[in-house]
């Protein structure tokens, strides 16, 4: 088996003076989909913030791609390669969704293949090109975070409960685009609640809790196994149906 | 393959297009309308209107440094009147060196010693934004108490540090000659020098907006003010957008604080420190961040000022408070708000 292409040993992050992450020990193998699940305030949303450096992990090491990220600066990090949509989604109400898209091609401008093929996923993104993103409804915004955090090529994407607060008909589109960048081989780490939606895209996940990691493994392990939902996530997903 | 959407559909043009909200300028131009009614007289109102752009002019150029540095780094700073004392001090080393040039009957050398007095202060307090970007803003990122007293402490040191080096005396200031004087239309008087501070205003205006909108550094600045969080994760350090900023506000409030020293034609160390409150309200009113608003409400300020002090003196000093609470009321955070 190739090494992971991201590796979390013992991170500890302390948000002023609350201890959040008590030793996370988290492994996303390359071009996977890894599922990150736990109930509110087990610690996801601080280990992705840590990983990017927006919270300073206080001990531990958060090895990507062998380098060691703690004591990275955020622009350091990103430009490893690693894309962010954050759980608010991180748009700039007053910028285009071309703008968006500009600014997250540090390249330059995008490139037009990889453009035809964002718009191919995201229809919608073509009518509201010139229309700033504070006006649009939270699907197309949260269309919006996507296309700018895949906009280059990046190796390792972090998305923090993109389904949140979205329509059942959205959050099935979500899924098709995430199906698509799954085939792009891209290293995805993704951060939700609602097991229905990840329990068909991912591939291995683990289970938050308290601050640490309290089961990993394969998805489809856990999505066949309704006792271990039940124990780990208090609802199996046959009651998510 | 093409990169660009297509041309829009036909459906796609009932869609809704980017919307410019016009109605605080519909204010202004009424405000315009009304006052002109109320005055009677076309000569003084054009008059009391002329003197107003210009003086709102000169309030843009000193507080839309102030309201970009609050936009982009969340700093509120009390220190930025000391940029404006600075910047009009800095000037006197080569306005009262070049007296000569000022008084010259050629307008390239009045132009010349404008040039090089403007050119010392913009140096003199980029330098100087540089400076206390590191020395007093680094330090109190995100602790709004600290930020208070801390920048209201360097504009006090700031001030005496000024009174200290060119001494507390008024300094009288002298017009460069080609823009001293006033064109007479009918009964309405012109200032030439009112005229000049309007252009410069719109001027300095121009390229704020031709590099807020037009440049990758004005998207990166326009991204940060939203959300500078998301700019780093995108790759960005916002720190170095912060240094940028800082040193332009400076920089913008030493050119204006030159140009308000030459409009009052003299100079004490409370010129920046005076301004300040008016700076304030403007940022308020603008809706702090923006820079489009702080240009809209420099005029609002001033034109108010301007004719409250001539349709009702006793009214004047309430005028831009006044204002305010109008439009507070109306818009509670400013009249083009920036959305986080």
């Amino acid at each position: 088996m190739s090494e992971p292409l991201l590796k979390l040993s013992g991170v500890h992050t302390h948000i002023e003076q609350y201890h959040i992450l008590h030793g996370v020990d988290l492994v996303v193998p390359r071009g996977e989909l890894t599922v990150l699940l736990g109930r509110n305030g087990a610690g996801k949303s601080t280990t992705l913030r840590t990983i990017m450096g927006l919270w300073r992990a206080s001990a531990g090491s958060l090895k990507f791609d062998g380098r060691e990220l703690a004591g990275m600066e955020t622009p350091d990090i990103a430009r490893q390669g690693i894309a962010y949509i954050p759980e608010n989604m991180g748009i700039f109400a007053q910028l285009t969704v071309q703008e968006h898209l500009q600014l997250a091609c540090r390249s330059g401008k995008p490139d037009a293949a990889r453009l035809d093929w964002i718009f191919a996923i995201f229809p919608a993104l073509k009518r509201f090109w010139h229309q700033p993103a504070g006006t649009l409804s939270g699907g197309q915004k949260q269309m919006v975070a996507i296309a700018r955090a895949i906009i280059e090529p990046r190796r390792l994407i972090l998305v923090d409960e993109p389904t949140k607060g979205l329509a059942p008909a959205i959050i099935d589109h979500l899924a098709e685009a995430f199906v698509q960048l799954k085939a792009s081989a891209t290293t995805i780490l993704l951060v939700e609640q609602n097991f229905g939606f990840v329990a068909r895209l991912g591939d291995s996940v683990a289970v938050m809790d308290g601050g640490v990691i309290v089961h990993s493994g394969r998805m489809a392990d856990l999505a066949a196994d309704q006792d271990l939902q039940t124990r780990l996530l208090g609802l199996s997903l046959a009651a998510h149906q | 393959m093409t990169a660009m959407p297509p041309a829009a559909t036909a459906a796609e043009m009932m869609l809704p297009r980017k919307r410019v909200d016009y109605q605080p300028w519909y204010v202004l131009a009424a405000i315009l309308a009304l006052t002109w009614l109320w005055v009677g007289d076309s000569a003084t109102w054009l008059t009391l209107t002329v003197a107003g752009l210009a003086m709102g002019m000169l309030l843009f150029i000193m507080a839309s440094g102030l309201t970009m540095v609050f936009g982009l780094m969340g700093v509120m700073n009390f220190g930025h009147g000391a940029f404006i004392t600075v910047g009009a001090y800095a000037a006197t080393l080569v306005l009262l060196r070049l007296g000569d040039w000022l008084q010259a009957d050629a307008i390239g050398l009045n132009a010349a010693a404008l040039g090089l007095a403007l050119l010392a202060a913009v140096a003199v307090t980029a330098a100087l934004g540089w400076i206390y970007e590191r020395l007093i803003i680094r330090p109190v990122y995100g602790n709004a108490l600290m930020q208070i007293l801390i920048t209201f402490g360097a504009a006090t040191v700031l001030q005496e540090l000024v009174t200290a080096i060119w001494g507390a005396e008024l300094i009288p200031l002298t017009r460069p000659a080609a823009f001293d004087g006033a064109w007479v239309f009918g009964d309405a008087v012109i200032e030439k020098f009112r005229v000049l501070c309007a252009a410069a205003g719109l001027l300095v205006f121009g390229a704020m907006m031709l590099i807020l909108h037009g440049t990758r550094i004005g998207l990166l600045v326009r991204a940060g003010v939203a959300n500078g969080e998301m700019v780093q994760a995108l790759g960005y350090r916002v720190r170095t957008l912060f240094v940028g900023v800082s040193v332009a506000g400076a920089a913008l409030a030493g050119m204006g604080g030159v140009l308000w020293g030459l409009y009052r034609q003299e100079l004490t160390t409370s010129i920046g420190a005076s301004s300040l409150v008016s700076i304030l309200i403007v940022i308020i009113i603008g809706g702090m961040g923006s820079v489009g608003g702080c240009f809209l409400a420099s005029l609002l300020v001033a034109l108010a000022s301007n004719y409250v002090g001539f349709l009702a003196p006793k009214a004047a000093l309430l005028s831009e408070v006044g204002l305010m609470l109008v439009v507070l009321a109306w818009r509670p955070r400013g009249l083009y708000p920036i959305s986080h």
